[in-house]
């Protein structure tokens, strides 16, 4: 886990998610694929937009309360949230330049 | 969604622009260092990443574009279990993880970024990802296959949401779910089975009455006490609103349609190449797949331009043929260049 990267888990989530500075959040598996193809991606993304946007990792197998609530399917899935409610969702891994362009209100 | 494979052979082109033929946009400018590299490999499954192997070892330090779908099908696979010196079985992402680590070994440099466009109408070829140019003497196209979806209603809405081409990813979010799987190939057969510890019941759907999988794969999908197979059945629409509650089921032989309820769509029905960016630039046949030269090398038409693995190659499509495939390519590419 990276130093900019916040950990959530079943217990944290809702507090850590509904503050103003937007956070995006990666629902991931140790024995995903695609999720590690990403991972690094966003680790990146996290210093350079460091207080525009966070970046949250949930991990599904030890969460499952979480995902299931956000009726997670597919991993990974990015979920960002602004004060607490769901602004965008995207499903499956992306290179960054697609990322950032999904995501380019948040982190201008 | 499924994308239409290309229905004509092209030709290399002589003079286009790459730009536009591609469709991308693509700076004209040199490329940040000014070099031209002896090798660029294009993709990092187990054909790319074996020619990477090899040309760093031929002190050709090749520049290795990984792209997204980095490591390629074997990612999104669980335990593979026939490649060779791994009696016990390998998982597909540690296994790629050698060969990445490797490959790196003998001097290769990666970079994860997806190639947008190509121009090989004239060397040194040039590569491009968005607006960066790359220029080679030679150029090892290892770019695999994807998975093809089925393009029927409701298929594109709910992926991720009930809908799926990856059980490994995914079979996980549907524990005592009620799953069907599309197919009838090996891929179908492995989903299949892998699924079984997930779902309440596992359904594998197929369009025709005999699975094209081998013989042991289809015998452990047949005797599994939680598999039912439907025979001559294609799925026709998917339905459900924030996630999959049902398919409707259309007969190949009557025509007949009838519904059936769901949780979850597998779709295992076969691969497609991704050579849509060298398009225009070398032959493909009528499925897309990069067409050799048919010297028995790896030798595309354009001298000094390679393919290895499952972009030229819709018969075999294993990890391992994949592999020699990208040593061959390495070895071809290296002549190529001591003769130039």
């Amino acid at each position: 886990m990276g130093a900019n990267t916040v950990t959530l888990t079943d217990a944290n989530f809702n507090d850590t998610i509904s503050g103003e500075t937007p956070i995006l959040v990666d629902f991931w598996a140790a024995w995903c694929g695609p999720c590690r193809l990403i991972a690094p991606i966003l680790e990146e993304m996290a210093t350079e937009y460091q207080g525009k946007i966070s970046i949250g990792k949930l991990n599904v197998d030890e969460n499952p309360r979480i995902s299931a609530n956000y009726d997670v399917m597919s991993i990974p899935t990015l979920i960002l949230f602004k004060d607490g409610v769901e602004k965008k969702r995207i499903i499956g891994a992306r290179p960054k330049h697609n990322l950032v362009g999904e995501l380019t209100e948040y982190l201008s | 969604m499924a994308q239409e494979k290309q229905g004509h052979v092209t030709q290399p082109t002589e003079t286009s622009n790459p730009a536009a033929t591609s469709g991308k946009a693509a700076a004209t400018g040199d490329p940040a260092d000014g070099s031209i590299e002896d090798l660029i490999i294009v993709g990092s499954g187990p054909a790319g990443f074996t020619a990477a192997l090899y040309a760093g070892r031929a002190d050709l330090s090749p520049l290795v574009f990984e792209g997204i779908q980095a490591g390629g099908q074997l990612m999104i696979t669980t335990d593979v279990e026939n490649y060779p010196g791994f009696p016990d079985g390998i998982l597909g992402p540690e296994l790629m993880d050698r060969f990445r680590k490797q490959a790196e070994r003998f001097g290769a440099r990666l970079l994860a970024a997806d190639v947008t466009a190509v121009d090989f109408s004239s060397s040194p070829y040039r590569v491009w990802v968005g607006a960066d140019e790359y220029r080679a003497h030679a150029v090892i196209i290892a770019t695999g296959a994807s998975a093809k979806w089925l393009g029927v209603p409701g298929e594109e809405r709910l992926t991720g949401r009930g809908v799926s081409a990856c059980a490994t990813c995914d079979g996980f979010f549907f524990r005592d779910k009620r799953i069907i799987v599309v197919g009838g190939g090996d891929s179908a057969m492995e989903e299949a089975l892998f699924l079984t510890r997930f779902g309440s019941r596992v359904t594998v759907v197929h369009r025709r009455e005999e699975f094209r999988a081998s013989a042991i794969m289809a015998k452990r999908v047949l005797e599994h006490p939680k598999i039912e197979v439907i025979w001559n059945a294609t799925v026709a629409e998917i339905h459900g609103d924030q996630s999959v509650t049902g398919v409707t089921l259309a007969d190949t032989v009557t025509g007949e349609k009838r519904e059936m309820a769901t949780d979850a769509v597998f779709v295992a029905i076969g691969h497609q190449p991704n050579t849509s960016v060298f398009k225009g630039q070398l032959p493909l046949d009528e499925k897309g797949y990069l067409i050799l030269k048919g010297d028995g090398t790896t030798a595309t038409e354009v001298a000094g331009v390679f393919a290895a693995g499952d972009v030229a190659d819709s018969r075999y499509r294993q990890a391992v043929s994949a592999a020699g495939t990208g040593c061959m390519a390495a070895i071809d590419a290296g002549y190529y260049l001591a003769g130039h």
